[in-house]
């Protein structure tokens, strides 16, 4: 299950509660740091990470969103349903890159996945109409012990 | 050098938010020093932090998460506490890259956290006729208007 914000607590949360493995940056990140590399220390990032994102960027995309494409995109790869919260202007901060949000929620919507689409709540209200969309949604999906 | 320091790639990280009023983030702490040895804590203003390898860290916060499990939520983090990289006693203070994110989510978790007790309880969802829209300007301006 592919989430966006790709670092999002209660979607992480949501999904592993309901029976489905979250695809998080988290993971992602945490790869990319403990391989051991001898070329960029601290964080590994080289110049192969652009050049990864060229499959789901063109070549004039400013570098930074095709570094980033290159540890999102193989998450989309690997998805087979997603949810998105819409208009989540916390995403664009620490994760640092509104175009490269817009491309993540392009290439997912693009994909022939099944796609639920939320917005953060602001209120009680809101909040359980969140957690009943999600909830049901994803039990609506098969999970890894129901396909083996 | 940084590459020593380098997690092991079996070694995992969760995050373990506490938005519970019967659970404080101390009596989770003591849960875990009871039960696993194998494993580092490191206890945070929002929850835990528990890094160890993959099956003891999920069996630890899978025990967390029974203790109030609609207001415990749990995330993996890429960096281990206390990374170089990320924490901030030695990146001369103020907030780690990625904590405004995790605080804006926190301050939802309290809905998110009653919204699940009601899905649990099987109560219904409340329909209600949209999103609250903000003002518009040119309703704002008919509202002036009409008090002269």
């Amino acid at each position: 299950m592919f989430i966006y914000p790709t670092n999002s607590l209660i979607l992480s949360d949501l999904v592993e509660r309901f029976g489905h493995n979250p695809l998080a940056i988290m993971s992602k990140i945490r790869e990319k740091i403990t391989t051991i590399g001898v070329d960029s220390p601290p964080l590994n990032i080289t110049p192969k990470e652009p050049e990864m994102g060229l499959k789901y960027a063109a070549v004039e995309v400013p570098a930074g969103v095709r570094g980033r494409m290159a540890l999102v995109g193989p998450l989309i790869d690997d998805a087979e349903a997603a949810i998105i919260v819409r208009d989540a202007t916390i995403a664009f901060g620490c994760m640092g890159c509104a175009r490269t949000n817009e491309l993540t929620k392009f290439l997912v919507r693009k994909k022939d996945i099944p796609i639920l689409e939320v917005e953060y709540p602001d209120s009680d209200e809101d909040g359980q109409e969140f957690v009943y969309r999600i909830a049901d949604f994803l039990k609506s999906l098969p999970t890894g012990a129901d396909t083996q | 050098m940084m590459t020593d320091e380098l997690q092991n790639e079996d070694t995992i990280t969760k995050i373990v938010v506490i938005s519970s009023d019967s659970i404080l983030p101390a009596d989770a702490a003591m849960r875990v020093y009871e039960s696993e040895t194998s494993i580092t804590i490191k206890e945070t203003c929002f929850g835990t932090m528990v890094t160890g390898p993959q099956d003891v860290v999920e069996r630890v916060v899978e025990e967390l998460r029974s203790l109030d499990r609609n207001h415990i939520f749990v995330k993996e983090r890429g960096f281990s506490p206390g990374d170089e990289r990320r924490c901030r006693a030695s990146r001369g203070g103020g907030p780690r890259p990625g904590f405004h994110f995790l605080r804006e989510e926190v301050n939802m978790l309290p809905m998110i956290g009653s919204a699940l007790d009601a899905y649990d309880a099987h109560v219904p969802l409340e329909k209600k006729g949209g999103r609250t829209e903000k003002l518009g300007i040119s309703t704002l301006m008919n509202i002036i208007e009409s008090e002269l």
